[in-house]
């Protein structure tokens, strides 16, 4: 069994939709949307969902302003600026409690609870290419990071008992707790990029990232003809870094009217972004020696 | 006035809208100031090429063991709340990485043993812009956090650039993507959001997610809706439906695209993308004026 995670640092850069090609044409194997708070592949995919479950990372402070004595004791322990004084009256903000407990610990008169948070819902699906395995994480919600490990548990867990040779991994941009959640343990990263210098200088931290924990990394340019200069840079650093290039996407119309007919690219078009990203699977595939 | 610009989705224009709403307020003769908050990838320094006068590092308190003082009762483990500190048989293991620094284990250690030391997580650059031509200024007032490469933890190197923001009657706050802590801790306390979205059923989509974690921190937003004329209609039947601004509208356009690329501040290359953002700017203003009344 071998897990492909595709990211890219910088966001927009064409993974899902490259993730939703990659599945289309592997035809057999397991996804995981690892983008949990801005989950997109589920609209390319059209998963039929067979289990929710519900996802609680965190607590969160509340306070019971009847049982506070108004001792401040809350106020003076919190470093995260979430407890507030106005006349007497003490409040807790939600939306800046880290959940550490200090408060409710301290108080005197336990007056504050540490209730579970409702963070969101995890759903295994089933698509036309295998299971999938996917997220929604509530609008401002904590812990990305631990329900990225609980769905790419789950994808492993279900590509062990259905003996899937592939795990496919849409992850999400940054190199914070959702992306470093996503990669860890994996067998390689796709990295795809664009011709940018924002591009480019969010490839180097993701290829940074990837360096820590020791994984393989493949590179993408995605509209690699909007500014081929930027693209040679690309290729320099992808030469100098000693990074193996998978393939590069011309830029093309086909790839949001896939996405507005809630299609893979490949699926949809026989286009040059659709030629192009054959090849980078069949490139992909044979360099990881997928089965599939 | 702090605007900050938002998304859900990556790569939809937050920081090509940021980084010129500031750069079209300080050209017409406003104090402005360009805050990145997108610590993971901060990309906002590629185009304003700030002049860096200070620097300063941001640390994390992490529980450091007095080994003699501690007589391994396990009351530190017992307040974490993210196992960053456990006793096991008679030793406290302790994992940085994982702290949030929160002081609980400080606290609650009935014998002292227990110090903080601080550990580097990230650091905060500031400096001055001088893209734009604006005769007697003196420069866009520039800040951004960098998360160090290998830290999970993006909300306190926000949160401390968001303590540097000076009073200013112009500032712009790029935000990170998605809709999790991290850009919660951005948007909180602005005084108006932009959500930059692109019209297609992923801009859509996250969007709408954007767009309620926004509403429940009562802050009032509105929509600029980047590569228009590409996609479908959804986003605007959205914020029809919602009763959401739609404030500006940036055509799909190959040269912005090109100069975007290059990493160049658009408005000084392109009079449409700079009237489109003169409007944007003027509205925005006038938005958080009618909210202040």
């Amino acid at each position: 069994m071998k897990e492909l995670v595709i990211i890219s640092g910088k966001g927009g850069t064409g993974k899902t939709s490259i993730a939703a090609s990659f599945a289309h044409l592997a035809g057999n194997l397991v996804t995981a949307d690892c983008d949990v708070d801005a989950a997109n592949l589920h609209l390319v995919m059209s998963p039929v969902v067979r289990r929710a479950t519900g996802f609680s990372g965190g607590k969160t402070a509340v306070l019971d302003q009847g049982m506070c004595s108004g001792c401040g004791k809350c106020l003076e322990l919190c470093r995260y600026d979430a407890v507030s004084e106005e006349d007497g009256i003490y409040k807790i903000d939600k939306t800046a409690c880290e959940g550490c407990g200090v408060c409710a610990y301290f108080c005197p008169v336990k007056a504050i609870d540490m209730v579970d948070d409702e963070n969101g819902e995890w759903y295994v699906s089933d698509t036309a290419y295998g299971p999938m395995v996917h997220a929604r994480l509530n609008a401002g919600g904590e812990n990305s990071g631990k329900l990225v490990t609980l769905v790419r548990g789950q994808a492993r867990r279900i590509a062990k008992d259905g003996d899937f040779k592939v795990i496919l991994v849409d992850g999400s941009p940054g190199i914070g707790c959702p992306v470093i959640a996503s990669i860890t343990g994996a067998d390689a990263i796709l990295a795809v990029t664009e011709p940018s210098m924002s591009g480019l200088h969010d490839l180097k931290r993701v290829v940074g990232l990837a360096g820590h924990f020791g994984i393989r990394v493949l590179v993408a340019v995605n509209k690699f003809d909007i500014n081929p200069d930027m693209t040679d840079k690309v290729l320099e650093f992808v030469k100098n870094e000693q990074l193996e290039m998978a393939g590069r996407v011309h830029y093309d119309i086909d790839v949001t009217l896939a996405q507005v007919e809630g299609k893979s690219v490949v699926e949809f078009s026989d286009g040059r972004a659709a030629s192009d990203i054959r090849e980078l699977w069949r490139n992909t595939a044979e360099s990881l020696e997928l089965e599939v | 006035m702090k605007i900050a610009i938002a998304s859900g989705k990556g790569g939809t224009g937050k920081t090509t809208v940021a980084v010129n709403l500031a750069a079209i307020a300080q050209l017409n003769g406003k104090r402005s100031v360009y805050v990145d908050c997108d610590v993971e990838e901060p990309n906002g320094h590629i185009f304003l090429k700030p002049e860096i006068d200070s620097q300063q590092t941001v640390t994390n308190p992490v529980p450091v063991i007095d080994d003699e003082k501690c007589d391994s009762c396990g009351e530190c483990g017992k307040i974490c709340h993210f196992n960053a500190i456990a006793v096991i048989l008679d030793s406290v293991l302790v994992f940085p990485e994982l702290c949030h620094g929160c002081g609980g284990c400080f606290h609650a250690c009935p014998k002292g043993a227990i110090t903080e030391s601080p550990r580097e997580v990230g650091k905060i650059e500031a400096g001055r812009s001088y893209q734009v031509e604006a005769s007697g200024k003196e420069g866009i007032g520039f800040i951004h956090g960098i998360l160090n490469l290998n830290e999970a933890m993006a909300v306190p190197v926000i949160r401390a650039v968001r303590k540097m923001i000076p009073e200013s009657e112009w500032v712009v706050i790029d935000a990170p993507p998605g809709t999790s802590c991290s850009m919660v801790a951005t948007v909180r306390d602005a005084d108006y959001v932009l959500l930059v979205t692109e019209p297609t059923p992923f801009g859509l989509h996250d969007l709408e997610l954007a767009y309620r974690t926004v509403r429940d921190l009562d802050i009032t937003a509105g929509v600029v809706v980047n590569r228009a004329g590409t996609g479908d209609s959804g986003v605007g039947e959205f914020c029809a439906r919602e009763g959401i601004e739609i404030l500006a509208e940036i055509p799909e356009s190959r040269e912005i695209a090109e100069i975007y690329s290059r990493g160049s501040v658009i408005i000084n290359e392109d009079e449409g993308f700079a009237s489109i953002m003169a409007e944007l700017m003027k509205k925005v203003e006038k938005r958080i004026m009618a909210e202040q009344r």
